[in-house]
């Protein structure tokens, strides 16, 4: 698993990535209440935002961690958003992506750095 | 910039694991480790806990020891009826201004020799000008910072605080009571901001830690964040001093005419005779351009502060803004408050709010959203 400053996962599957967001960005958002997901196809560049998540403090973005295309979303999360508290890590994925240039995935911060980086 | 004050609670509050923010200058818990969510459905279920300290407790006396005297005083600041409130009893108000909005809401009650007021923290400042300003010289002013303000709210706050003392048990809706602990007194209304029956209790900050943790050590009760009061108050459909109400908003726009006395109204015994009852008097016979309004999202989206409203999905013109919204956690949608032009006020009226510039679908509903459990008398 990759991580970002942004504080989403990476997990490569097959061709492609499963994104996230972490444990730590979950409990910091607080009880998630409303997930808006891109569209399957949508092309996107690094920092696009492309999720719209609200808890009950206030509204946030996903952005997105790389380039590429977004070829599968979690639907599940826009009926069961408190699923991204319950499971950030696991059930609550967001979407899968095709990676423009997939090498750039090893760029990314490892667990360790991750760890470092939220103290 | 002023420094930050923090309540006697500060500490405990610390100790239960509370995530602290600034508001209306003072560092108050927003949140305890059970999270925002489910300590609005405790608090609906069960019975929570609020420090409340930050409000405003003032004391209004007399100096000629006549009480019906400040109470007309008041009475040209406030258009509710303060003379004939009943010896401890409390009442809703709002000190209006000359353009007939609002400076502030607040508690009255009568405590016999004086009068005591609760008011909002971030209006503390200005009301206490607004009352030396403008109440006579035989009107004595203790602004008390040597009290905390707790908040017990939920259907099992009767019975927690009944374990100090059963005379609580025959307080009504708006009634107040005094009663003496081991070496202090503490002052309790029935009332509160959840739209749960409950208690506000003002006990001396020398006193107020072991008080709370007594109450604390009993397991239907949890101490709740101003997260979940905020969610609380929205679904009770209460105004927000600063967001559902301002200096510019008058009664009659928020649908507050209810708290103004007949006796204050046209053709009341002591009519008019406050800040901007011009307004104020004509806005109750005639209406106003504007109203607060219950809206309910058709989608999932919340439709928070500020976004705007429109009569359909490409008008340019907006007909309403939304003042308060988010998320209700017992109603489990999301939910708003916020003023329309008083044709689309109907209930049942579909509107659009711009979110993140989409049009999203709502539709105009009464308040509150969840029902009120206040013990009335019958």
């Amino acid at each position: 698993m990759k991580f970002t400053e942004d504080h989403e996962w990476l997990l490569k599957e097959d061709d492609h990535v499963i994104v996230g967001i972490t444990e730590h960005a979950a409990e910091a958002l607080g009880d998630l209440v409303f997930v808006e997901l891109p569209d399957v196809g949508t092309s996107v560049s690094k920092g696009d935002e492309i999720v719209v998540i609200e808890s009950v403090k206030a509204a946030s973005d996903i952005t997105a961690p790389l380039d590429g295309e977004i070829i599968e979303v979690n639907e599940q999360l826009t009926e069961k958003p408190e699923l991204v508290n319950d499971d950030p890590l696991g059930a609550a994925w967001f979407f899968k992506m095709k990676l423009t240039d997939p090498s750039e995935i090893d760029n990314l911060m490892d667990e360790d750095a991750y760890k470092e980086l939220i103290g | 910039m002023a420094e930050i004050i923090q309540t006697a609670l500060y500490e405990l509050h610390i100790s239960l694991g509370a995530k602290m923010v600034p508001f209306a200058g003072y560092e108050m818990p927003v949140q305890y480790t059970t999270g925002v969510m489910k300590e609005h459905i405790h608090t609906r279920n069960k019975v929570g806990l609020f420090d409340v300290s930050h409000m405003g407790q003032i004391i209004i006396r007399p100096k000629n020891g006549n009480l019906s005297d400040i109470a007309a005083s008041l009475e040209k600041l406030i258009p509710i009826d303060i003379i004939d409130l009943p010896k401890y009893q409390q009442r809703y108000g709002f000190f209006t201004n000359n353009h007939g909005g609002i400076i502030d809401d607040l508690m009255v009650s009568n405590q016999g020799d004086h009068l005591f007021l609760v008011v909002n923290a971030g209006c503390k400042k200005t009301d206490i000008e607004h009352l030396r300003e403008n109440l006579g010289e035989n009107c004595k002013l203790e602004v008390l910072e040597n009290r905390s303000l707790i908040a017990l709210q939920g259907p099992k706050a009767e019975k927690v605080l009944s374990e100090f003392s059963n005379q609580i048990i025959n307080m009504n809706f708006m009634d107040t009571l005094k009663i003496q602990l081991q070496g202090f007194e503490v002052w309790i209304s029935r009332s509160g901001y959840t739209g749960e029956d409950g208690f506000e209790i003002s006990i001396p900050n020398e006193n107020v830690n072991e008080f709370t943790e007594h109450l604390l050590n009993n397991e239907d009760v949890l101490p709740i964040g101003l997260g979940a009061r905020d969610s609380l108050r929205l679904e009770a459909g209460l105004c927000l001093y600063g967001h559902d109400i301002d200096q510019n908003s008058s009664p009659t726009e928020a649908g507050l005419n209810w708290a103004i006395s007949k006796k204050r109204r046209n053709n009341g015994i002591r009519c008019g005779n406050f800040l901007g009852s011009k307004r104020i008097l004509n806005e109750i016979s005639n209406g106003a351009d504007i109203k607060r309004v219950g809206i309910v999202p058709t989608g999932r989206a919340p439709m928070r502060e500020g976004v705007k409203l429109f009569k359909d999905s490409n008008d340019t013109r907006p007909i309403g803004r939304v003042t308060s919204g988010g998320f209700g956690p017992t109603v489990e949608k999301a939910i708003s408050m916020g003023y329309l032009e008083t044709s689309y006020t109907k209930v049942n009226t579909k509107i659009f709010a711009e979110i993140r510039g989409k049009r999203m679908e709502a539709v105009v509903t009464s308040l509150p959203f969840t029902k009120l459990n206040f013990k009335r008398s019958n």
